[in-house]
């Protein structure tokens, strides 16, 4: 019976350190191949350069820096409070039978692939926003234009695809706060609503903001979705309703035919994007600790 | 615990002995065709255009299949490299995907038309403007005009349509059009407008161009259909017939250049490739046959 743990106990290990080991190798891959032209082109002409033009020999990544931020801020700003909002409705308001509904359906959300939400975008999003956003946007400045590819349409279906993640682990967290918190509220008179905003929602903090740094990590590395919304310009945006290339929709879209300069140089966005991650989990471990750690 | 174990092993050996079928499979085929092997042998150096460097690849694939015992190479470096190297005799063909310049017609050199690349300029059906001149269409796309009442069209903001970098359509229509100029260090620069949509595929250019009523983009000739509109480049319509007769003026032959008297082998290729070839030419682009 040992010898059989024992087997087990290494095979478990291998997989451990095929795991780790694939982290260590990727990035020690990306650095390897990304970080000779930042160092050739200038790592600060390269990340604050306003030209992607690869052909012309110009490669500043500042535009699609601009785009993946923008599409995924725009993403947080409309998926965050939906989702949390959805998460205690379906843990504190809604009765059991709807919950039996509406949760799976949320899941499923998530079973979607992501080219099928970048197809409904390009379908429905792009001209409903051309069409019936712009006139209203006009009114108010008759200069606006656009094509209805932007950052409006990435952020959009970006937020019905983090949906999932945010509403199932805010939900999670919300149902594990401990019934004596919601009890004592309630017996001391306040509201139910009350409760849920002063009571509830902070002891769950922790979670929530799990879900949000989770849901803005899916949001930041998507690319099939975004490709087909966005445009694809690689032009620092100056409006929501601009087109915007993002550092994961250049990777993809140019790697095929990329000569050895430019994919490099693709590599390079590679790093940025990396870091760029790096930043944001790092910064969100950091708030979440100083708001939820005590 | 040991069912799982004993599951696992089974699975591992089935796929093995699978894959082990497969590769005997193939090893049966690659001898069979050995049998049917030609005489034909030697080695070929194609050298030139990037442009028909994929075609060229494709076709030595397949000519080599055919005759096992040939090796062709193929270089790239640019049309002018493909001229010059045919000339110096450093390659034995040279592949250029441009009309052969006065000056170079004094080399002496044997021209064969492989295929045509032609690219059509797609806009929205509902757009009324139907013919641009090649002026016209290099300032919307270099962004000198932006809107469509400039080319007889309504008061309507211009989308430009491009596709990626790197994309082999695109560098096509950027040089054919003059939207690719050389800068003033006599670099060529890809001058496309920085307000263009970029889309990744000729799909995607053709979806976008079919929903947005104000685009314009490009697209390979072979992959029009009635989803978008095919503008008049000069009042020439594109089509295979105008770009084979070269009255339309966004396409541009391949040409494979030899010097002088031509080995036994390089004949039977450039036979091939006119032949069997433009079976391969025609999934991409126009055959010349």
């Amino acid at each position: 019976m040992k010898k059989y743990e024992k087997i087990i106990e290494a095979f478990l290990l291998i997989c451990a350190t095929v795991a780790t080991l694939s982290v260590f190798l990727i990035t020690f891959f990306i650095f390897k191949e990304g970080l000779p032209i930042l160092k050739e082109y200038g790592i600060i002409h390269f990340v604050f350069g306003k030209t992607w033009s690869p052909t012309n020999g110009s490669y500043g990544a500042f535009p699609m820096i601009m785009g993946s931020i923008s599409v995924t801020l725009g993403a947080l700003i409309i998926g965050v409070p939906m989702g949390i909002s959805c998460a205690v409705f379906l843990a504190e308001i809604a009765p059991k039978s709807i919950v039996k509904i509406f949760k799976p359906a949320i899941e499923l959300l998530a079973g979607i692939p992501s080219v099928v939400y970048g197809f409904f975008g390009l379908a429905i999003l792009v001209p409903l926003i051309r069409m019936h956003i712009l006139p209203i946007i006009q009114k108010f400045n008759g200069e606006a234009y656009t094509s209805g590819y932007s950052i409006l349409a990435g952020a959009m279906i970006l937020a019905v695809m983090i949906l999932p993640t945010i509403v199932n682990i805010s939900e999670n967290a919300i149902r594990s706060v401990p019934i004596e918190y919601k009890q004592g509220s309630l017996a001391l008179g306040a509201t139910q609503f009350e409760t849920i905003i002063k009571v509830i929602l902070p002891a769950a903090k922790s979670g929530i903001i799990t879900s949000v740094v989770l849901g803005m990590g899916r949001a930041v590395g998507e690319t099939m979705a975004v490709i087909l919304v966005t445009g694809n310009m690689p032009k620092v945006p100056g409006s929501v309703l601009d087109s915007v290339s993002t550092l994961t929709g250049t990777i993809a879209m140019e790697m095929g035919y990329a000569t050895p300069t430019h994919q490099k140089a693709l590599f390079a966005t590679g790093v940025i994007l990396f870091v760029f991650i790096m930043l944001l989990n790092v910064s969100a471990t950091w708030t979440m600790k100083r708001l939820g750690g005590e | 615990m040991k069912k799982i174990l004993s599951l696992v092993l089974v699975l591992m050996m089935g796929i093995t002995m699978l894959s082990g079928c497969g590769s005997k499979g193939e090893t049966t085929d690659e001898a069979e065709t050995k049998t049917n092997e030609n005489t034909l042998s030697g080695k070929i150096v194609i050298a030139g255009s990037t442009s028909v460097q994929p075609l060229s690849e494709e076709l030595a694939a397949v000519f080599m299949e055919k005759y096992p015992e040939v090796s062709v190479e193929v270089q790239g470096g640019g049309s002018s490299v493909g001229v010059k190297s045919a000339a110096d005799k450093i390659a034995d063909i040279g592949a250029a995907s441009r009309e052969i310049k006065e000056s170079e017609k004094s080399l002496g050199l044997t021209e064969y038309v492989i295929a045509k690349d032609g690219i059509a300029v797609v806009v929205n059906p509902s757009n009324k403007v139907s013919d641009l001149s090649l002026d016209q269409i290099k300032k919307i796309f270099t962004g000198a005009i932006t809107n469509w009442k400039e080319v007889g069209g309504e008061d309507q903001a211009i989308t430009v349509v491009s596709r990626e970098e790197g994309s082999g359509t695109r560098g096509a229509f950027v040089e054919i059009t003059k939207i690719e100029e050389k800068n003033a260090e006599g670099k060529n620069m890809d001058n496309t407008t920085k307000n263009a949509l970029v889309q990744p595929s000729t799909g995607a250019v053709k979806q976008t161009v079919s929903n947005t009523p104000d685009a314009i983009g490009y697209i390979s000739m072979g992959a029009m259909d009635e989803t978008v509109k095919g503008v008049k480049v000069e009042s020439v319509e594109a089509t295979e017939e105008t770009a084979k007769a070269g009255t339309y003026k966004i396409a541009r032959p391949f040409n494979y250049l030899t010097n002088g008297e031509e080995s036994e082998v390089v004949k039977a290729y450039i036979t091939f490739v006119l032949n069997e070839g433009q079976e391969i030419v025609k999934e991409e682009f126009i055959s010349v046959k």
